[in-house]
């Protein structure tokens, strides 16, 4: 019975132990206003940081699957062509693994659509008027998977297109924007590799940061956790309040940088979309909303109190 | 109760601050450590409070050798005896009633006993008006009247004090050295460390004298000479 007794209370002792470690990081985060405050600044710029690096990507990310999207390999066909040889080329060449889709555009849908973009040129639309035959032919889009392949996909259609004489084929412009596709596509891998280097550098130099700061903030108690320690105070309760106080400024920061995102994607927005029509950063911020502020929120909490824990532990071996 | 056998601290070949003290208190005595500046009053002091370790010989409070307990059992020593500065020590960011009561949370006191005790201490005194101003809005006699309160409010067998009159005006030294007689006449063993002469002379109780890291003089009942 009395074991029972004495087990309870020191469940009761732990639990009330808990509450006065919290209560005394709390006061402790409100009196010291302006420590806690200038912690906070700084915290704010490391995960405003970390913040601008994930919205960054994200935009980088859907830019260059845009962009990617926007480069094609267009076979034009001689305007004598039979349509039956276009579409069995169409065909084989929509059987390259690499090959990710293929659009055909008759001879007479292309003389449609270049009626369509020069209607207000009317020397144009008359020259037009006055050929007998359809000066254009078919042409047939290609997009491939990855950008690396348009080299592959390209030489399968060179092969399509000997002997000259007899080839149905006008022309290919990969081999007029094959300068361009290769640049794009070492820009692309430069910019990730890039920007993971940048990213790097600076969530370590953020981080450091942060961990300075807290150690300022309780290098200035340190007199008070000697007496802590004097008064009979063991390690964990003399720390635990200094702990309490790190998830403080890690919860606030995380709070404060998300607010300031908004703000800042609202004004930014309109910029990145008058460059890359389809991507939007605001709708990102909202779709993205909890798992970003949990991720501020988790690498927030965490430096801070391991910072606190790792700042205070040098003053406790009294 | 306190026992310093054959202790020495030895910080370097020429900073030699104990050379072979033995000293030993009992219950229920008001003993005064005086000597200059630097005669080891306050390294005695220290080493009784595991801050620092001797270099030789060895320290005992109720029969236990202090620096033979492990780290984690210091706390529990430390709640035992009651500890008064020069420099006060307070915390900064704790009212009067918080920095009181902190001892008694450390202790692991139930909420229902530190509220019936703090200002019953706070009382004795003579504070029960200032429970809620911060130590910066304190003058140094009332200070060092929390730190006693501070000190006494857990009951310890032991208080000591270094120096604790050091800082303060002639009026308030007089308060704080009768409020350490109250405490000794309810029970409290003393152990104050000081260099003032009146203090010494006007309790009339054990004076130990120190010069050099050596104990010189030990008077039942004496008075301040050097």
């Amino acid at each position: 019975m009395i074991k029972v007794g004495h087990i309870r209370y020191n469940k009761n002792m732990i639990f009330t132990k808990i509450k006065r470690v919290m209560k005394a990081g709390f006061v402790s985060f409100w009196r010291n206003g302006f420590v806690s405050l200038s912690a906070i600044l700084v915290v704010v710029i490391t995960l405003f940081t970390i913040g601008s690096l994930v919205f960054s990507k994200a935009v980088l990310e859907s830019a260059l699957i845009h962009v990617q999207d926007k480069v094609d390999i267009s076979v034009y066909f001689k305007n004598d062509a039979e349509e039956k040889d276009v579409l069995a080329l169409k065909d084989s060449v929509s059987k390259i693994s690499e090959v990710k889709s293929v659009e055909y555009v008759s001879a007479e849908k292309s003389l449609e659509d270049f009626r369509e973009r020069h209607k207000d040129n009317a020397t144009l639309m008359q020259s037009i008027e006055e050929l007998e035959k359809n000066p254009l032919g078919a042409v047939i889009n290609i997009k491939a998977k990855e950008i690396s392949q348009y080299g592959s996909v390209a030489s399968f259609l060179n092969s399509k297109n000997e002997p000259l004489e007899k080839s149905i084929i006008d022309k290919i412009n990969y081999f007029q924007n094959k300068k361009i596709i290769d640049r794009l596509s070492k820009i692309i891998d430069s910019a990730k590799n890039i920007g993971l280097i940048v990213s790097l550098v600076l969530v370590v130099v953020s981080i450091l940061v942060t961990f300075n700061t807290i150690r300022l903030a309780i290098y200035s108690s340190r007199e008070e956790i000697g007496v802590m320690k004097l008064v009979g105070a063991s390690n964990r309760f003399a720390s635990g309040p200094f702990v309490i106080e790190g998830i403080m400024y890690g919860f606030f920061s995380a709070l404060i940088t998300m607010i300031i995102f908004y703000p800042v994607i609202v004004w930014i927005d309109p910029k990145i979309m008058s460059v890359f029509s389809e991507v939007s950063l605001l709708r990102y911020y909202i779709e993205n909303f909890v798992q970003i502020f949990a991720l501020l929120l988790t690498v927030g909490i965490v430096i801070c109190s391991f910072s606190s824990l790792i700042a205070v532990r040098r003053y406790l071996k009294i | 109760m306190i026992l310093f056998d054959k202790v020495s601290k030895i910080y370097s070949k020429t900073s030699i601050a104990l050379d072979g003290v033995n000293l030993s208190i009992s219950h229920k005595e008001f003993v005064s450590l005086v000597g200059h500046s630097g005669a080891g009053k306050s390294t005695l002091l220290k080493l009784l409070l595991a801050e620092e370790a001797p270099s030789k010989g060895g320290v005992y409070f109720e029969s236990v050798n202090v620096h033979s307990l492990p780290k984690r059992k210091l706390p529990m020593l430390r709640r035992k005896i009651g500890v008064v500065f020069q420099d006060f020590r307070l915390i900064s960011n704790k009212t009067v009633y918080e920095n009181v009561a902190f001892a008694m949370e450390v202790a692991g006191r139930q909420p229902k006993e530190i509220e019936e005790n703090v200002p019953y201490v706070l009382d004795l005194v003579d504070l029960a008006d200032k429970v809620s101003r911060f130590p910066d809005e304190l003058s140094g006699g009332e200070r060092q009247r929390v730190a006693i309160a501070r000190a006494i409010i857990n009951r310890p067998d032991l208080v000591v004090a270094d120096e604790p009159t050091g800082n303060l005006d002639p009026i308030s030294t007089k308060e704080i050295i009768s409020i350490f007689d109250k405490i000794n006449k309810l029970g409290t063993t003393i152990i104050l460390a000081t260099h003032n002469k009146g203090v010494v002379d006007s309790i009339g109780k054990r004076v130990v004298v120190m010069e050099k890291g050596k104990i010189i003089r030990d008077d039942k009942s004496g008075t301040y000479s050097l």
